[in-house]
């Protein structure tokens, strides 16, 4: 299993390093969520099965949609036609590709070959990960529902469109 | 094997975090800013987590929970600073706020 670990952190590392070089943000979307996957992958080798799919749902699921829905408003342009033949070419989407592929393998021959067992034998389950976060961290807990509403309201607050800070007026200030 | 694997994980974190900040860095645009600083907040949470699977201990992931949490908020209220920052300028690029209005 340790050959697993080593693939999934190239992949990993690959992804990333891709990442931070693309042009286009949805290409660079695409490779983060590769990287994502394939931490994950680390994740469940090193037996955290729970962060595991904590990781694949939130960030590569939810984190990610939030990212894509905000460059689809950002993206405002005319040149749909043109783009969209652009971004349907394999340059696009192969590398991601290629890598995910890599991840999916390694995926199913660690479901296949069940007598491989994981390099932690002593596996923590979503189990103790619950009795610790309910037991000891409860205050901490607490906080980080404080957060994610004040979290909620900033990101409300901060994403009207007619606040005193309204597009109209700046733009008019900056083309001026 | 295990303290290997311990090592390696360390290594990969730290690997991440140096390529998330370099992307901060070197980056203009607020969205590949960002995405940066998920890699960040991620290497992190790889870091807490391989160490607590060294430990055999349940509060690597538990810490990882609450770095997941703050990197929702985070992400959510960066996000509609982006598109605040688009309606007010026009660009994405970070440098057209680069000057105070005194």
């Amino acid at each position: 299993m340790n050959a697993m670990l080593y693939i999934s952190g190239f992949v990993a590392m690959i992804s990333t390093l891709m990442v931070i070089t693309r042009k286009n943000a949805v290409h660079a979307l695409l490779y983060l969520i590769v990287s994502l996957l394939a931490v994950a992958l680390i994740f469940f080798v090193l037996g955290a099965p729970f962060v595991a799919a904590l990781e694949v749902i939130i960030y590569a699921g939810a984190i990610m949609v939030l990212f894509i829905f905000v460059i689809m408003m950002l993206n405002v342009n005319i040149e749909s036609a043109q783009q969209e033949r652009q971004w349907m070419s394999p340059a696009g989407w192969v590398g991601p590709a290629c890598l995910s592929a890599v991840l999916l393998g390694e995926l199913i021959y660690a479901m296949t070959n069940s007598s491989i067992r994981l390099i932690n034998v002593s596996m923590v389950g979503p189990k103790q990960v619950g009795i610790s976060l309910f037991g000891p961290y409860l205050i901490a807990v607490e906080l980080a529902s404080m957060l994610l509403l004040s979290g909620l309201i900033g990101a409300t607050h901060l994403g009207r469109r007619n606040g005193r800070n309204g597009d109209g007026k700046n733009r008019e200030r900056r083309n001026s | 094997m295990t303290t290997m694997s311990g090592e390696f994980g360390l290594l990969l974190a730290s690997a991440l975090f140096a390529l998330g900040l370099i992307g901060v860095l070197i980056r203009r645009n607020i969205i590949f800013i960002l995405m940066s600083i998920e890699v960040m907040l991620n290497a992190a949470g790889l870091a807490f987590v391989v160490a607590g699977s060294r430990w055999h201990q349940a509060d690597g992931q538990v810490m990882f929970i609450f770095i997941l949490v703050m990197a929702a908020a985070e992400v959510s209220v960066g996000l509609a600073l982006a598109l605040q920052f688009f309606r007010c300028f026009g660009t994405l690029d970070a440098d057209a706020a680069g000057r105070m209005r005194g």
